[in-house]
């Protein structure tokens, strides 16, 4: 069955986790900028990555028939350095006007720390003021439910933002509501130990009726897995649903949210 | 307009319940281990004796309640990142009890 990856961090990938990918049948792949396990020195470096994951990545996956977009900013993690920060933000315009290109992201928070949300609410004005797309990257573990508030509120408190054009990722039990009922789409990050599972993926999945959700493998340079989608989407078969409500969540969604940046097209 | 269709009615304690049976008896054997070495005095054990603790509530909420209960419960930013990483549960927010 036909489906996307939404959220895959494929600069960490294998040639062969394209093909595995290709045969389990991904179309799609949209790669947001992240952290690449290791702080960079200098902005320059953050400018050959945007060149990467924008002009290299998309050739890699056409090798495999599959379409390849992408997200830019720099990440939470390496935002506590605020004047890398300013540098890297400033690299970003002249990116957005490539066709591949769907918005901002993954911003978020990560300790949730005082400079970090200072850089995350400039990337909220930043898509305010070139209209785009917002995808947003929550913190791990124990951090999580406080930093999702925190975001939550930096985006609320943007009169431009608005919710349906942002993805709130990573979201698990404690914290898919709270970002479902201010009128954000939520995404589901399938990833071993630290995220979640399959089966949680599609209780929570179930219990939201599969409304503006989407889910994900985010395959970075952890230990993850790339065909998490599509194995969850055979659990989802296992458990009672039909094929057009798995290609629902699996493909429809991911379409329905990314087309609105006006460059997606499946 | 919403898509949702109910999945149709499965076992889902056939599917289950042998994953959930070797997850509970690793975390068991996990237990005993850290208090064989003498390591239970690690908040990180105390965090997860304290959630263990909540699945044995009636409703079903018990994924988000553990979950909570190892998370930060504070709402301002910390002054400066010191690390990047993320350990699993929160030190201080754990009851004195089950310290």
């Amino acid at each position: 069955m036909p489906y996307i990856e939404p959220h895959g961090h494929m600069v960490s990938r294998t040639m062969y986790d394209y093909e595995k990918m290709a045969l389990a049948g991904c179309e799609i792949i949209c790669e947001p900028a992240f952290w690449a396990g290791f702080d960079r020195s200098s902005a320059d470096g953050f400018f050959d990555y945007f060149r990467q994951i924008t002009e290299y990545e998309p050739k890699r996956a056409a090798r495999f028939g599959i379409k390849h977009f992408s997200w830019l900013c720099i990440n939470p993690k390496e935002a506590e350095d605020t004047m890398l920060a300013d540098d890297v933000m400033a690299l970003i315009p002249e990116f957005l006007n490539k066709p591949n290109v769907l918005g901002i992201g993954e911003i978020g928070l990560n300790k949730n720390s005082r400079n970090e949300l200072l850089i995350l609410e400039k990337h909220i004005q930043l898509a305010a003021d070139y209209d785009q797309l917002v995808l947003v990257h929550t913190p791990h573990l124990e951090d999580k439910r406080k930093g999702t508030q925190l975001i939550l509120d930096a985006l609320k408190n943007h009169p431009k933002i608005k919710p349906e054009r942002v993805i709130i990722d990573h979201v698990e039990e404690h914290t898919i509501q709270m970002v479902l009922d201010q009128g954000f789409w939520a995404g589901i990050t399938l990833y071993p130990e630290s995220k979640c599972t399959p089966h949680r993926a599609i209780d929570m999945l179930e219990s939201c009726q599969a409304e503006r959700i989407w889910m994900n493998s985010a395959c970075d340079w952890g230990v993850s897995d790339p065909l998490a989608v599509p194995k969850t989407m055979l659990e989802m078969k296992r458990r009672g649903w039909t094929k057009e409500s798995i290609q629902h969540v699996a493909f429809d969604n991911p379409v329905k949210f990314m087309q609105q940046s006006g460059k997606f097209t499946p | 307009m919403n898509h949702w269709t109910k999945p149709a009615s499965v076992n889902l304690v056939d599917l289950g319940f042998m994953d959930s049976r070797s997850k509970l008896i690793d975390l068991a054997a996990f237990l005993d281990r850290v208090q064989r070495a003498g390591q239970d005095d690690d908040f990180r054990v105390a965090a997860l004796k304290q959630a263990i603790a909540l699945l044995s509530q009636n409703e079903p909420e018990r994924a988000k309640k553990v979950l909570l209960s190892f998370s930060d419960p504070s709402t301002e930013p910390i002054p400066k990142a010191t690390m990047q990483g993320a350990i699993g549960a929160h030190k201080e927010s754990l009851k004195v009890e089950a310290v």
